[in-house]
């Protein structure tokens, strides 16, 4: 992460953030300071600049290094299976609620790069529910999503995929799901079939359909109160009565005006279930 | 000078250990939260807050996000995320490691830092890494407090040393006056409040 001692002048940083929801309508300002200024700090490494002004003068002329800032902001780290625990609940738990449906439909809110979605069809494959299921997964950020659509991953991670995905109460073997190369694993174009990849921004775009499950595990840890609590309320605007919701580990409904809507479905994870 | 309000520790190898002799000497009337960073395995079904919470009459929590600050609470950073402290509150990040590390030392300090400028003391334990000789520098630099474990008794020294080179440190203590020196420099910087001293 190289020399990043150099502090941010919060103004610069105020005024940046502004442009750009003028100029290109991506809003920011109200992400978690904290993670936002290493994130900037991060960017301004990359693009070999050492101050706001002229990240600010080059975001603003050039929309490609728009596009790398989002990219930059947006902390794509994901993985497959990332807390098998997670899925072993939701296979145990929601797969028989879901079940009882005749089509089922499913948002994956800030997808990344895809993994977790693809985890999610394995998971409906081997339920025998994924051929009336349909996945919506949904990022801000461009170039994740297109990755996520091409459904590549790096072939040296899927030693740590498999083993999450059998403590995931895998039923195969993950390399039946997918083609290897020297370098990378494409999953397999029938997991693909019902996932519908778009660009879609949690903090300015409206809810674009009713689901019966969604996810948005570890996103809204880079949003401030205020945005987490916007949108909790659109993802529950976007819920049928008595779907799921999905959060990260480490996140909760805690302290937020939709909690008393929901019970957590099982104590150890954060699955929670609308009740009205 | 502003009064102390929050404590954050780091360590590494040896840590465990560590941590518990320094919780043991704090009560639950101690006034202020305390965030740390233990180095620790991938695995989110490890003991840590257990093994601590038995030796300590303050509250231990593994961080959530958005968790609000409390005195006399002790936040864990989670396996496999990043801990940074908002004014008031807890975040988590999911960003690379930093330093081959998540949760990163460096990346706490850094945010209590920028969050709470001189209210800030940092604790460098044990370790055999160079993680939070950064942070402990960004700490000194916004005015707040740096106290080392003592490296010739420290389990592993690498870490104390590396973060008593990065800067000008305030302490240089056995682990065993850790706690109390905790005690007395959030009395020290209160009593500055109140006009006292
Ligand atoms: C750490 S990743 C989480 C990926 C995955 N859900 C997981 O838990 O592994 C956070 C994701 O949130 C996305 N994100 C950030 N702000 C967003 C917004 N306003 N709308 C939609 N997605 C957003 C980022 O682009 C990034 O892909």
């Amino acid at each position: 992460m190289g020399d990043r001692t150099e502090q941010l002048n919060d103004d610069q940083l105020r005024k940046l953030l502004e442009q750009i929801v003028q100029r290109y309508g991506f809003d920011f300002r109200n992400y978690a300071p904290a993670s936002m200024r290493r994130r900037v700090l991060a960017i301004l490494q990359q693009e070999k600049l050492d101050n706001l002004p002229d990240l600010q003068a080059r975001v603003l002329a050039d929309p490609s290094a728009f596009q790398r800032f989002v990219h930059g902001i947006s902390v794509s780290v994901t993985s497959m299976f990332r807390d098998p625990t997670f899925y072993l609940a939701f296979r145990r738990n929601v797969m028989p609620l879901l079940a009882t449906y005749p089509f089922i439909r499913i948002w994956n809110a800030g997808c990344s790069t895809g993994e977790e979605v693809y985890s999610m069809a394995i998971l409906l494959h081997e339920e025998g529910l994924y051929e009336r299921s349909r996945i919506y997964a949904t990022d801000l950020d461009a170039l994740s999503v297109e990755r996520a659509r091409q459904g590549i991953f790096p072939l040296g991670r899927m030693k740590e995929y498999s083993a999450n995905y059998l403590n995931a109460g895998g039923k195969d073997s993950l390399s039946h799901y997918y083609t290897a190369d020297r370098e990378n694993a494409l999953f397999r174009q029938y997991l693909m079939k019902n996932i519908v990849f778009a660009q879609h921004n949690l903090v300015c775009d409206s809810s674009f359909n009713e689901f019966h499950v969604v996810l948005c595990r570890n996103v809204m840890i880079y949003f401030n109160n205020t945005l987490r609590e916007h949108v909790l309320s659109l993802l529950h605007d976007s819920l049928t009565t008595f779907g799921i919701l999905c959060l990260g580990a480490k996140e909760s409904l805690r302290f937020s005006g939709i909690e008393s809507c929901y019970v957590q479905l099982i104590e150890t994870e954060k699955i929670y279930r609308r009740m009205i | 000078m502003n009064p102390l309000r929050v404590i954050v520790v780091g360590a590494s190898m040896g840590g465990l250990n560590a941590l518990e002799t320094i919780l043991s000497g704090l009560t639950a009337e101690f006034p202020l939260p305390i965030a740390i960073v233990q180095h620790r395995s991938k695995s989110p079904r490890d003991m840590l807050a257990v093994l601590l919470q038995d030796h300590t009459s303050l509250t231990v929590r593994e961080a959530e996000d958005k968790d609000p600050l409390k005195p006399a609470h002790v936040y864990l950073a989670p396996a496999d995320y990043h801990l940074l402290l908002e004014p008031g509150q807890c975040t988590l990040s999911l960003e690379p490691p930093v330093n081959y590390a998540r949760p990163s030392i460096d990346v706490l300090f850094e945010s209590a830092a920028e969050s709470y400028g001189e209210g800030v003391m940092a604790v460098v334990l044990t370790g055999n890494s160079a993680d939070g000789a950064r942070g402990a520098a960004r700490v000194k630099a916004m005015g707040g407090i740096v106290l080392v474990q003592d490296p010739h008794h420290s389990e592993s020294s690498k870490m104390p040393m590396a973060a008593i080179a990065s800067s000008k440190i305030d302490y240089i203590l056995k682990l065993e006056e850790i706690a109390s020196i905790m005690i007395d420099s959030c009395r020290l910087r209160e009593g500055n409040k109140n006009g006292e001293r």
